[in-house]
Order: structure tokens, then C-alpha cells, then sequence
């Protein structure tokens, strides 16, 4: 099977994979910016530095409020990050565990669960957040975290399900239901670890579409926090000024660009990377 | 998922009973009827969940009152009568969907107007947009997708193969705001950056200011699409009539446009349909963005006001061109496939 193996060969191949280094190359970088930007940002988050799209501050200008942009790009990072990290955890595991359920359990019990997911798969993923958001007055970060997770979940669980109905009919999974292991054991620890290489690639494209969400609906006007500095809402406090000063629009959507070619590129390459490793 | 359903009818219909001698057109209306039903169910269970999801999660009122819902206890009755909360949360279900499947959308909290008259000419509008946008992307796709074939492990090949998968993870507002600033706003003054129409009249009247949020969809989507037509073409390509085709001395421009290109085609149905209802989700942002008269940007404004009957009958239009499209899609393939059509008929 198509494991990556944490050996020296394996090691070896993921750096002979082109695409897979670029993207965490850029990845570490826009992860770095936004762990470190808060300490090293030259004003402060809500600092007035001048009057509103002008060249005051730092080298990107100010805002709509004065504020520097420089400094709320660099502190503006870590909401985002957590939280589309947290909502893909969130999500591969939910979809994994029901993906894995209905594999393993089968019959009426896979048909009903995978016909429900089907209904949860008519929804583009966006509209379950403003759904929800719709009767709520102010969100929350965690309910963030819980709606891009949900919505993310059916679409893993299709996949982890195709990946385990190809395992579960093989030998192995026979054998250890032979020797009696329990069937929660069975699944975690024979059917699980050989879905590893597809699903990883799945993680990584689920945080490219993790970090868009999270960014439009700051974008959309959205805001776990209003007036704190976040890369989506950013872009949405500064529109009028992008006829002005474009820097305050420009700088958290390339940021933000750049952050999602990164991730995507590793997806992509673990997914090269597996059909490699499946070849020989 | 498309492809999955497509084939259990199949395998059904002949296990379950074995009826010798039925005409073909009987098993057609059967797998169609099968199919129908599929997508009225779950366009069944999409309303329970966009009802419970607006009307049972959080307290609307509270929300659309904000500060007012401590002070004014006479608007908090005037809702509360609105929405008809002093009935049962299943009632209050029921009466909903007996509404929607009678045309009566309800009226909007914002502006007390009925929702059927406000989204009418947004309807439209959008259908318009996605309609202008998948005319313009599909030939790009598959032309990307044919140069790419063409050229398989090639230079030009790498090249469209790394700007494609560069723009796939791209968010469209990404690429929106970046057309903006590029043709409107910061670099060149030439497009509009909003679309600005006057009451009535539809935005394609001002073909300049649909460019951008056509261009957008356009970048959002043709990377998947001509991916998914390039690797397609390159299973083509490998088989064995293709290379018959090859050794017979045709010219390989017309086995790439003859024999590879209209083999590719059924597959690629069901991406482009995949597509087409991503675009159903996508348009909510790319009609934010340019302020674009439409089903999305009247969806985001309002979400934004708390006007639970507007967000409901938005959602699913939006749900119901999503299952439409891919039930349109099963239909269309199933069509096509000289196989699937035999298994079914069988």
C-alpha cells in the first residue's frame, strides 16, 4: 500500500517531490508570518498612526480607521490560522469516523448514512455557514470552527468510505476478525493507518478550502471580533480605499492567495507522492 | 456520487425482478422515476435542515432586534406574531413548506414585502451570470485541456499544469479583488467595478460591468474542469481504437479533435455539471464582491439583517439548482453511455 513511511527512503522521496517542498516551503513561511507578525509588527493592532488611506505608518499605509496595515497584516494571521486548522481537524475526523462506520458496519446501515450525506453534499459549503449565521447576532470563533468542520465533514466521509470499502475486503481485515479482535480495534488499527496517503492528501485540501472560507466570510463582513485585526475582515473594512490606497485590500488578500497556493501545492504533492509510491 | 447512483439502479433492476421482454423505454422511466425521487428526497430533508437550522439554532429575534430587544417589547410581539412563534417549532415546518410548494415564499422581515416579488428579477439575474459563465468557460477548459494533452509531459504541459493547480486553491474573492484592482481600480481604469443597473433594467444591458464577475467564476472553476477533461483525454488517448486510429495514418490533430475529444466529453459531464453547482455556491461571494444584482448578494445582505424567511427561500433556490443540475447531469450521461444505457434497458 501507499504508506509514507517516516524512514530515510521515504524521507528521501518527499523531497524529490517538487510541488510538495514549494508548498510547505510557502506554508512555513505564511505560518511563520502569522505566529511571529504580532511581535514584530511596528505599531499596534489599533494604533492610530494617521489619517486614513495615506502614507503614514509603515511602508503599506494606513487604513480606513488610520490604522497601520503593515501591523494588522502581521498581527491579523493567527485567527485565521487557528481557526482553519481547527475547523479541518474537525472535519477530517467527523468525516473519517462516519466514513469509516459505514464502510465497516455495511448494508442498510451504509445506505442510509451515505444518502444522508448526500443531502448534506446539495448544500454549496458556504451556505450552511450563513445559514446558521442568519439567527445568530453575533458568532462566535468556535462556531466558526464548528460550521466550516460541518461542512467539510460529508465530503470527506465520501471519500474516507471509498478508500476503507476497497480495504475492508481484503485479507488482513479478514484475518484479525478470525483471530477475534473487537471491530472497534480492527478499524483503527488495521483499516485506518493504510488510508493514511489519500486522506493526508485530503487534510491539505481541506485547509485550502478551510483558509478561503474563513477568509470570506471576514470578507462577507462576518467578524468573531469587529474591529480586531483579521485578514478577511480586513479586506472588507478597506474597499472603499482601494480606489486610494490599494495596500490596506492588496496586502491580507495576497497573503491570504499566497496561503492557499501553499497548502493546495502540498495536497497535490502528497497525492503525486502516493501514486508514486503505489507504481512501485 | 453522480456516478455511484447511476450505476446501483442498474444492478437493481435486474436482481430484484426479472422481467423478460419489458421495453426499454419502461425501464428508462423506471431508473428516471428512481432518480426523481432521489432528488425530491433530498431536496425533502435540505428544507428540514435550512428550517431548523435558521428558525431552531439561536433566537432570531434577539438577533434582528440586537439592542431594541430589551426596551421594545411591542416589536418582539409584532415578530413573534410575524414568524408565527406561539406555534409548535413542527407546525411553524409545515406551514413553511406548504407555502413553498405553493409558491408563497412568505414575506421579508426587512422590508415587509413578499419574498417571491423580490427575488423574481434576482433569479434572473443570476441565472444569467452562470449561464454568460459556463458559455465562456467550457471552451477555455477543454482548449486548455487539449493544448495540455497535446503536449503531455512536456514544457507547456508543466507549465499550464502548475498555473492550474495554482489557481484551484485560490478563494475567488482572492481573484476577484485582484481583477479589480488590475482593470478597475489601481492599474488600469477600463471596467467597471461594481455593476450598477438602474430599477428594472437587467445588467446585461450594461454588458461592460458583467466582465469582471464573469471573468471571476470563469478563473474560480476552469482549473478543476480542464484538469479533470485533461486527464480524461489522456485515458483516451492510451487506448486501443486511438492508437488504431493512429496506425491507420490519421493526422493526430484529428484523432485528438475526433476520437479522443468526443469520447472525453461524457466524462466530462459530470464535472462540468459538479462545477455548475459549485457555481450556484460561488456566486454568493463573486456577487458580493461586485455588488452584482442577484440571488447571492441578496442572500448575504440578508443573513446580514436576520430576515430568516429571505434566507430561507434563498437557500433553496440555491439547494434545488444544485440537485437540479446534478440531476440533469445522471440524465445526460446516462444518454450518452451507449453502455449504462444497455444495463439499464437489460
Amino acid at each position: 500500500m501507499s504508506t509514507i513511511t517516516a524512514t530515510g527512503s521515504g524521507l528521501r522521496r518527499v523531497f524529490h517531490q517538487r510541488r510538495l517542498v514549494a508548498g510547505m516551503i510557502i506554508t512555513a513561511l505564511v505560518v511563520a508570518l502569522a505566529i511571529v507578525g504580532p511581535w514584530i509588527a511596528p505599531y499596534g493592532e489599533h494604533e492610530i498612526v494617521g489619517k486614513p488611506f495615506t502614507h503614514s505608518g509603515s511602508f503599506l499605509g494606513s487604513d480606513y480607521l488610520g490604522q497601520d496595515v503593515l501591523s494588522r497584516v502581521l498581527a491579523g494571521g493567527r485567527s485565521i490560522l487557528v481557526i482553519s486548522v481547527l475547523a479541518t481537524a474537525l472535519g477530517m475526523v467527523g468525516g473519517i469516523l462516519i466514513g469509516l462506520l459505514a464502510a465497516y458496519v455495511g448494508g442498510w446501515f451504509d445506505e442510509v448514512l451515505m444518502r444522508l450525506n448526500d443531502v448534506a453534499l446539495a448544500f454549496p459549503q458556504i451556505l450552511l455557514a450563513l445559514l446558521v449565521l442568519s439567527a445568530v447576532e453575533q458568532p462566535k470563533w468556535w462556531m466558526i470552527v464548528l460550521l466550516v468542520g460541518a461542512s467539510h465533514a460529508p465530503r470527506v466521509a465520501r471519500l474516507a468510505r471509498g478508500v476503507a470499502l476497497g480495504l475492508v475486503s481484503r485479507d488482513f481485515v479478514a484475518s484479525a476478525e478470525a483471530l477475534g479482535e473487537s471491530k472497534l480495534r480492527i478499524v483503527l488499527a488495521e483499516v485506518l493507518p493504510n488510508m493514511s496517503a489519500p486522506l493526508l492528501a485530503e487534510a491539505g485540501l481541506r485547509l485550502t478550502y478551510s483558509i478561503g472560507m474563513v477568509a470570506a466570510l471576514g470578507f462577507l463582513g462576518f467578524s468573531t471580533d469587529p474591529g480586531g485585526a483579521d485578514w478577511g475582515l480586513m479586506i472588507n473594512e478597506n474597499r472603499l480605499g482601494l480606489l486610494v490606497l490599494p495596500w490596506g485590500v492588496l496586502a491580507p488578500v495576497i497573503v491570504i492567495g499566497v496561503f492557499t497556493i501553499g497548502t493546495n501545492l502540498i495536497a497535490d504533492g502528497i497525492t503525486q507522492l502516493a501514486e508514486k509510491g503505489a507504481e512501485s | 456520487m453522480a456516478q455511484v447512483k447511476t450505476e446501483t439502479p442498474a444492478t437493481e433492476t435486474t436482481t430484484d425482478e426479472p422481467r423478460r421482454g419489458r421495453s426499454a423505454t419502461v425501464a428508462w422511466a423506471l431508473w428516471f422515476a428512481r432518480r426523481l425521487g432521489l432528488a425530491i428526497l433530498t431536496l425533502w430533508l435540505v428544507s428540514v435542515l435550512v428550517f431548523f437550522a435558521t428558525a431552531a439554532l439561536g433566537d432570531p429575534i434577539r438577533a434582528i432586534l440586537g439592542k431594541d430587544y430589551e426596551s421594545s417589547p411591542s416589536r418582539v410581539a409584532t415578530l413573534e406574531d410575524q414568524l408565527n412563534l406561539d406555534q409548535p417549532l413542527v407546525q411553524r415546518y409545515f406551514d413553511w413548506l406548504g407555502g413553498l410548494l405553493t409558491g408563497d415564499l412568505g414575506t421579508s422581515l426587512s422590508n415587509q414585502l413578499p419574498v417571491s416579488e423580490l427575488i423574481g428579477d434576482r433569479v434572473v439575474n443570476t441565472a444569467v451570470l452562470v449561464l454568460v459563465s459556463a458559455l465562456v468557460m467550457i471552451p477555455i477548459a477543454f482548449g486548455i485541456a487539449m493544448i495540455s494533452a497535446h503536449y503531455r509531459g512536456r514544457r507547456p504541459d508543466h507549465v499550464i499544469q502548475v498555473v492550474l493547480l495554482g489557481l484551484a486553491g485560490v478563494p475567488e474573492f482572492v481573484i476577484g479583488i485582484l481583477f479589480v484592482a488590475l482593470f478597475s481600480t489601481t492599474v488600469l481604469h477600463v471596467l467597471p467595478a461594481v455593476t450598477i443597473s438602474a430599477g428594472g433594467e437587467g445588467p446585461w444591458q450594461n454588458p461592460g460591468s458583467m466582465v469582471l464577475p464573469v471573468l471571476t467564476l470563469v478563473f474560480a472553476v476552469t482549473p478543476y474542469v480542464a484538469r479533470i477533461v485533461r486527464s480524461t483525454l489522456l485515458e483516451v488517448l492510451d487506448s486501443d481504437y486511438v492508437e488504431l486510429a493512429r496506425l491507420k495514418g490519421i493526422p493526430e490533430g484529428v484523432v485528438m479533435r475526433k476520437h479522443a475529444l468526443l469520447n472525453a466529453i461524457v466524462p466530462s459531464i459530470q464535472v462540468v455539471a459538479l462545477q455548475l453547482a459549485w457555481l450556484a455556491g460561488g456566486i454568493v461571494i463573486v456577487e458580493y464582491l461586485f455588488s452584482y444584482p442577484g440571488i447571492g448578494a441578496s442572500l448575504v445582505d440578508s443573513v446580514r439583517n436576520n430576515d430568516i424567511p429571505m434566507v430561507q427561500a434563498l437557500s433553496m433556490i440555491i439547494a434545488g439548482i444544485y440537485v437540479g443540475v446534478n440531476l440533469i447531469a445522471d440524465v445526460l450521461s446516462i444518454l450518452f453511455t451507449p453502455r449504462a444505457r444497455t444495463a439499464i434497458t437489460s
